[in-house]
């Protein structure tokens, strides 16, 4: 397994397979598949995706560390910066096809609805990382003030589900899904963290800080 | 008046639908050979487009009505195709795929409640109560998003002033069908059913509030509240209930399903008012389906004229 996750054009695939959910928008809308409200199919697909994305990011250290596949988080970055890339194009959807550069409008919108301001406060919280997502940056921060900076992600992901959560109006299916998901991938992360506490395991399997080859 | 229409005919004197559709598939069956015969080579184009996929019966003899907005009508694709109906899935596609073996005939309406004639009436017999009028109205949704539709029905006081309602009866309340074997999607709904809804007396006399059986000339689709709804223009669209099977006559301000479900954000009246917020979102403005940019919404959407002296020293804030 991590042979094949090793291999060079499987990042080159991963980074298509990411890119699916808007080439399935852009196909869509040049064959009248938006319906009949396609900026809402639009702000629905972008979001769903941001959320998909984060998830698919939080997943990669239990996959790693649990599976005991360190190989998983060379396609870490990119996941993470997808994230963001869909939350942009979320948020880009929300500026200029629902509000039309509204300002007033859009700040009375923040400050006055919570799902709102949840969901522009995660997607605010994602551009440090985004910023930051270079091995430069790494250098420059160092590893442990970059980790706990990262982690940001985790607000974000929660302010991502909340924000869904208090935007639907009964159906809570969906948000509900998201939320049980990003609390398994929580819980795995403290399970994680038990385990380094009560069982000494050997640094070079599990590095403890991160260098900059493990993140590329 | 108009309650001599209804009593004007016996209900043995209604041609049954079997035999109607009977006669409109011999009526189509004999166009098509005939165009067939014409055009020398049998077309499975001509034969398969003999009533339209998605398509139902045909209504005529419509009548215009100057209530009608010259506003221009949205398609027919899109109006049935964007729909809230929450028996039938929660995704606005979902309904014109759930709902297409929907059973709607036969079916009976209960008149109920402090009525002088209570009783279950047929829907051939209600479709027969009033000529059938064409209604374009601009159709306004609490989530900000509107349409314009030919709607085909007659005023809801034809059948009001037909079951003469006693004069206690203050609030006429409405019930969608239940049936959980043909809606299984119901239950992720989140919102409790049967659907119910509810209109003050004199609300549901105003000649606006039109009792619906069709759209688009032809009678209603599935997924837009066959075989009979209501349409209140002035008023968010979860105010005009689908698949009305039951009327109640009552003294008493009857509930309504989304003001059960949130209180705080779905009042009893849902007027359209752009100066009273959803909790959650702005209502001054709304997309109408096939804009791009959002139009100021209007307050009663754009009916105050006809409609606002029924709320004449009413807070509006508070009644929202």
């Amino acid at each position: 397994m991590n042979r094949i996750l090793s291999l060079k054009w499987i990042k080159a695939l991963l980074f298509l397979l990411c890119l699916s959910p808007l080439a399935w928008l852009v196909w869509q809308g040049f064959h009248q598949g938006l319906g009949a409200n396609p900026i809402e199919k639009i702000t629905h697909t972008t979001g769903d995706s941001t959320l998909t994305f984060l998830l698919i990011t939080l997943s990669i250290t239990p996959l790693r560390k649990l599976l005991d596949q360190p190989a998983w988080i060379r396609f870490r970055r990119m996941l993470g910066l997808f994230a963001f890339f869909y939350g942009f194009l979320h948020f880009l959807t929300y500026l200029v096809l629902d509000q039309f550069f509204d300002f007033p409008g859009i700040v009375k919108d923040v400050a006055k609805r919570p799902f709102i301001t949840a969901g522009f406060t995660g997607f605010v919280l994602l551009i440090p990382l985004a910023i930051t997502s270079t091995a430069g940056w790494i250098r420059r921060l160092g590893g442990k003030r970059w980790q706990m900076l990262h982690r940001l992600i985790y607000l974000t992901a929660i302010a991502g589900v909340v924000h869904y959560y208090w935007l639907v109006k009964s159906d809570v299916t969906k948000p509900v899904r998201y939320g049980a998901v990003l609390a398994f991938l929580l819980v795995c992360r403290i399970a994680i963290h038990l385990q380094g506490k009560f069982t000494r395991v050997s640094p070079s399997r599990y590095p403890q800080s991160l260098s900059t080859t493990e993140i590329s | 008046m108009l309650i001599q229409r209804g009593a004007s005919f016996r209900s043995s004197e209604i041609t049954p639908k079997s035999v109607y559709l009977s006669r409109r598939k011999f009526l189509a069956g004999t166009t098509v050979a005939g165009a067939m015969l014409l055009a020398g080579r049998p077309s499975w184009e001509t034969a398969l487009a003999s009533p339209q996929a998605g398509h139902g019966r045909k209504l005529s003899g419509l009548v215009k009505s100057p209530f009608s907005t010259d506003e221009k009508i949205n398609s027919f694709n899109d109006v049935t195709h964007y729909n809230n109906f929450y028996e039938f899935g929660t995704d606005k596609e979902q309904p014109a795929t759930l709902a297409k073996n929907f059973k709607t005939y036969p079916w009976t309406v209960a008149v109920e409640g402090d009525v002088g004639k209570p009783g279950v009436y047929d829907i051939d017999k209600i479709l027969k109560l009033a000529p059938l009028e064409e209604r374009i109205y601009r159709h306004r949704c609490v989530e900000a998003w509107s349409i314009v539709v030919p709607w085909i029905g007659f005023p809801l006081n034809v059948l009001i002033h037909l079951v003469e309602p006693a004069s206690k009866a203050k609030f006429v309340a409405f019930q969608t069908l239940y049936d959980p074997k043909q809606m299984p999607h119901g239950r992720y709904a989140g919102i409790p059913f049967p659907y119910v809804e509810g209109l003050r007396m004199d609300e549901a006399m105003h000649p606006l509030a039109l009792l619906c059986v069709g759209m688009y000339g032809e009678v209603l689709p599935n997924q837009n509240g066959a075989p009979l709804r209501l349409v209140v223009p002035w008023k968010y669209g979860f105010k005009s209930i689908k698949s009305i099977v039951k009327i109640r006559f009552q003294e008493k301000q009857p509930p309504t399903t989304w003001n059960l479900s949130a209180p705080n954000e779905y009042g009893f009246y849902s007027n359209v008012n752009p100066k009273v917020d959803h909790p959650r979102w702005t209502q001054a403005s709304e997309r109408r389906l096939g804009e791009i940019f959002k139009r100021k919404t209007l307050p009663f959407n754009g009916y105050a004229d006809q409609v606002a002296q029924l709320y004449t020293g009413m807070d509006l804030k508070k009644n929202y």
